[in-house]
């Protein structure tokens, strides 16, 4: 089997590697559109601010590029923002794969941006939370957030009910670090990984 | 709901784990990487490494630690000691650090808080604060709490998350190694002058130093060291009280 991580600007790829590494996955880091095509399964990940990482795809293609992939497709954190029609931060105009808009959490008094630490997914649904409970625990760090919504597979309450996961057709994203979300982040990958 | 975090800290030297009391007479409580996967499958919701003898030569061992700990645990991690430039910072990263922490350097060069956060993110950028109550003011203090700076603790940890800190580590130097209790009110101080997760640290010695600094001291997450290392206190247990308490814990 062949999965390719996607290589762009956004930030640091190392622990998503790390996390392949503890599932004896091999992988294959590259921005190069024949390797991404010819790949069995695509992880997009994501650390940092949208509209540079967004500015970085289109120079390369890649926005064109990955809503027309057909094998699964994992976007993480930013990578799933990206995927998104559009971001708050920085006004952005994003992949448009899932049909939802990324906003910033407010500021409300005893709830500090970003939303950092562990916290509860429910309502899940789909293949990736296959054997886990509901209200497992996984680990999220990030300021704007999806809304629920019909694609949305699982829910995290912070400040407002938003999209902790994803899916449509080949698609799927998370908004939370499943590379270092314990037990339960390393299920969902391996999840992914079997689909 | 966002749980309250469980924080072990490994201070290393010379790749090992070693921990003092007010950071002096240093004991050896074991192999880092070791130690670490013990702390992830025991519930430790993340895990701190300070360097404590960060020199050039030692670099190089603490990013083969780095590597090794990123390949063996699943929960983030930071590390933090001798950190001076961005490019110390990518090459922790880069190694498989989630976070890294600065101290001393984001004193000497507050304008390192900005550059990291613009290069790398917000998120993985701590800020370390060492304070100590000296004629009725929180003053921050560097070298491991000995020298004192002229920087006024509440304004300074304002300052850091103007600047794009992500998360504030702050440890009490009035109560590090005392085992009487966090720094309570200045803990609750901070977490309501920044808006951004406080890391409190110093002086916990029971379990229900955590609750009181999880109410009262209004902290995001609390870390220890020694009572984790010598297993005077263990992480399921002490989850499973704070649990109890109302705490939300991730078990």
């Amino acid at each position: 089997m062949k999965t390719v991580i996607i290589k762009y600007n956004a930030g640091n790829v190392q622990s998503v590697m790390y996390a392949l590494d503890r599932l004896g996955a091999s992988y294959l880091l590259t921005d190069d559109e024949a390797e991404i095509r010819s790949a069995d399964k695509v992880i997009f990940p994501g650390v940092g601010e949208a509209s540079t990482a967004m500015a970085y795809l289109r120079e390369r293609g890649l926005d064109k590029l990955i809503p027309s992939l057909k094998q699964p497709v994992l976007g993480t954190c930013v990578g799933m923002q990206l995927m998104c029609r559009y971001s708050e931060e920085n006004n952005t105009t994003c992949m448009g794969i899932f049909d939802i808009d990324v906003r910033r959490f407010p500021n409300e008094a005893g709830l500090k941006v970003p939303h950092t630490g562990w916290n509860n997914i429910h309502t899940l649904r789909g293949p990736l939370t296959e054997g886990l409970n509901d209200n497992s625990y996984v680990y999220f760090v990030h300021s704007y957030a999806a809304d629920v919504c019909p694609e949305t597979t699982a829910i995290c309450d912070y400040v407002r009910p938003f999209s902790a996961m994803l899916h449509r057709d080949n698609f799927y994203a998370a908004q939370f670090h499943a590379e270092i979300s314990g037990n339960v982040g390393q299920r969902i990958l391996e999840n992914f990984l079997t689909l | 709901m966002l749980t309250k975090r469980i924080i072990p800290c490994l201070d290393i030297k010379d790749g090992r784990t070693v921990k003092g009391t007010n950071f002096v007479n240093l004991r050896d409580a074991g192999d880092p990487v070791a130690l670490a996967a013990v702390y992830a499958e025991q519930g430790a919701d993340e895990l701190v490494f300070l360097d404590i003898t960060a020199t050039v030569d030692e670099r190089k061992t603490l990013i083969e630690l780095v590597r090794n700990v990123a390949h063996t645990i699943n929960i983030p991690f930071t590390v933090g000691g001798g950190i001076s430039s961005v490019a110390d910072v990518s090459a922790l990263l880069n190694a498989g650090a989630d976070k890294i922490s600065i101290n001393s350097s984001a004193v000497r060069n507050p304008n390192l808080i900005n550059e990291l956060a613009l290069e790398f993110g917000s998120q993985c950028v701590v800020v370390a604060i060492d304070t100590r109550f000296v004629n009725g003011e929180h003053i921050v203090h560097t070298h491991g709490g000995r020298k004192p700076t002229e920087l006024r603790t509440i304004a300074w940890a304002r300052e850091l998350e103007e600047r794009g800190a992500g998360e504030i580590l702050l440890t009490s130097m009035d109560t590090d190694g005392t085992k009487a209790g966090f720094a309570l009110e200045l803990t609750a101080q901070i977490s309501g002058a920044a808006n951004i997760p406080v890391i409190a640290s110093g002086g916990a010695g029971t379990m229900d130093h955590f609750v009181d600094v999880f109410t009262t001291g209004k902290a995001d997450a609390g870390l220890a060291a020694s009572i984790f290392h010598f297993k005077e206190i263990e992480i399921p247990d002490l989850k499973g009280y704070l649990r109890e308490k109302g705490i939300e814990m991730r078990i």
